[in-house]
């Protein structure tokens, strides 16, 4: 099974990345740019098919190493084998 | 009088700090592998810059959770002493021994040059040889060293006088435009609340000597040697 984890930086977190992508979107005629924020994908690979018995330890991942719970937030997306 | 300097994969500074405290007091710090967990006693503790695991996910994320930073927390606990500087400080935030978060640079880029930064607090054991409001230049070299906290953390820094170096002007105005990277307030080193650990982008070790350009940074070893002796 696959996991994929969104982060971002939260809302209230200036993302200066973001901000020089929209000023180039727009630069480059993309008008309706509103604004940009960057973000990262982590895919991890388990060896396990069971999304109810990982989200605890793919929670815990989160809070422990993949994200800085004062400046990220995330999204944890379990893909199942077909 | 111990001292250790932590080297983590992709440290670059460690060298140049034992250098600067050799040079200032004679004494030879010792080198410590970051998975080391069994060791002597040290007075002081070091965790130089660098790139430690190539910046990877985080700048200090993945050295924070290095089997030397449990001891470094139990140690510490105990009073010695524990500076951080550039990812050493990225490592102290990363590993929760210091309040916040470095952050990139607001401009997005590599800030390399010589900053001047204004003494807050000269009672700490890493900045009592230095007056109060003392003006010093001491150069920086980083890519996230934009300080940010909470509201709530950053009330208490105060508070408690926790935040000892400010980026400032060459006369002392602590404003936008002499703020390299876009920390909060200007924040360029804090301690805990305990006084014993020490976070700063700042490397005092490369003014440490005339022939680098400069000696602002001897009285910062001179302050935390005195502390430990």
């Amino acid at each position: 099974m696959k996991v994929k984890i969104e982060v971002m930086l939260k809302d209230a977190i200036l993302d200066p990345q973001g901000n020089t992508i929209k000023k180039s979107l727009i630069g480059l005629g993309f008008k309706n740019v509103k604004s940009v924020r960057q973000g990262k994908l982590i895919e991890i690979e388990l060896n396990s098919n069971s999304s109810n018995k990982e989200k605890s330890n793919i929670e815990k991942m989160c809070e422990d190493v993949l994200t800085n719970s004062l400046t990220e937030k995330y999204k944890i997306k379990f893909l199942k084998n077909k | 009088m111990k001292i250790a300097i932590v080297v983590f994969p992709g440290s670059n500074c460690d060298r140049d700090i034992s250098w600067a405290i050799e040079n200032i007091c004679g004494k030879k710090p010792n080198y410590l592998w970051h998975k080391e967990k069994n060791f002597a006693n040290y007075d002081l503790i070091i965790l130089p810059g660098g790139f430690s695991y190539g910046d990877y996910l985080r700048c200090g994320a993945i050295g924070s959770h290095s089997p030397i930073i449990n001891e470094i927390k139990k140690r510490s606990q105990k009073g010695a002493k524990i500076i951080g500087i550039c990812n050493g400080f990225q490592i102290l935030t990363e590993s929760k021994l210091l309040p916040g978060s470095l952050l990139q640079n607001e401009n997005l880029k590599f800030v390399c040059k010589k900053v001047f930064l204004k003494v807050n607090n000269n009672r700490t054991f890493f900045s009592k040889k230095y007056k109060l409001n003392e003006i010093i230049n001491v150069p920086v070299a980083h890519m996230e060293g934009r300080y940010y906290c909470s509201k709530k953390t950053l009330k208490e820094l105060e508070n408690n006088e926790q935040i000892v170096f400010k980026y400032c002007s060459d006369n002392g105005d602590i404003n936008s435009t002499n703020n390299p990277n876009g920390s909060i307030m200007n924040i360029a080193g804090i301690i805990n609340l305990k006084g014993n650990i020490l976070g700063m982008m700042p490397h005092p070790e490369r003014c440490s000597e005339e022939i680098l350009g400069g000696e602002n940074g001897i009285n910062f070893f001179k302050s935390v040697l005195e502390s430990i002796n």
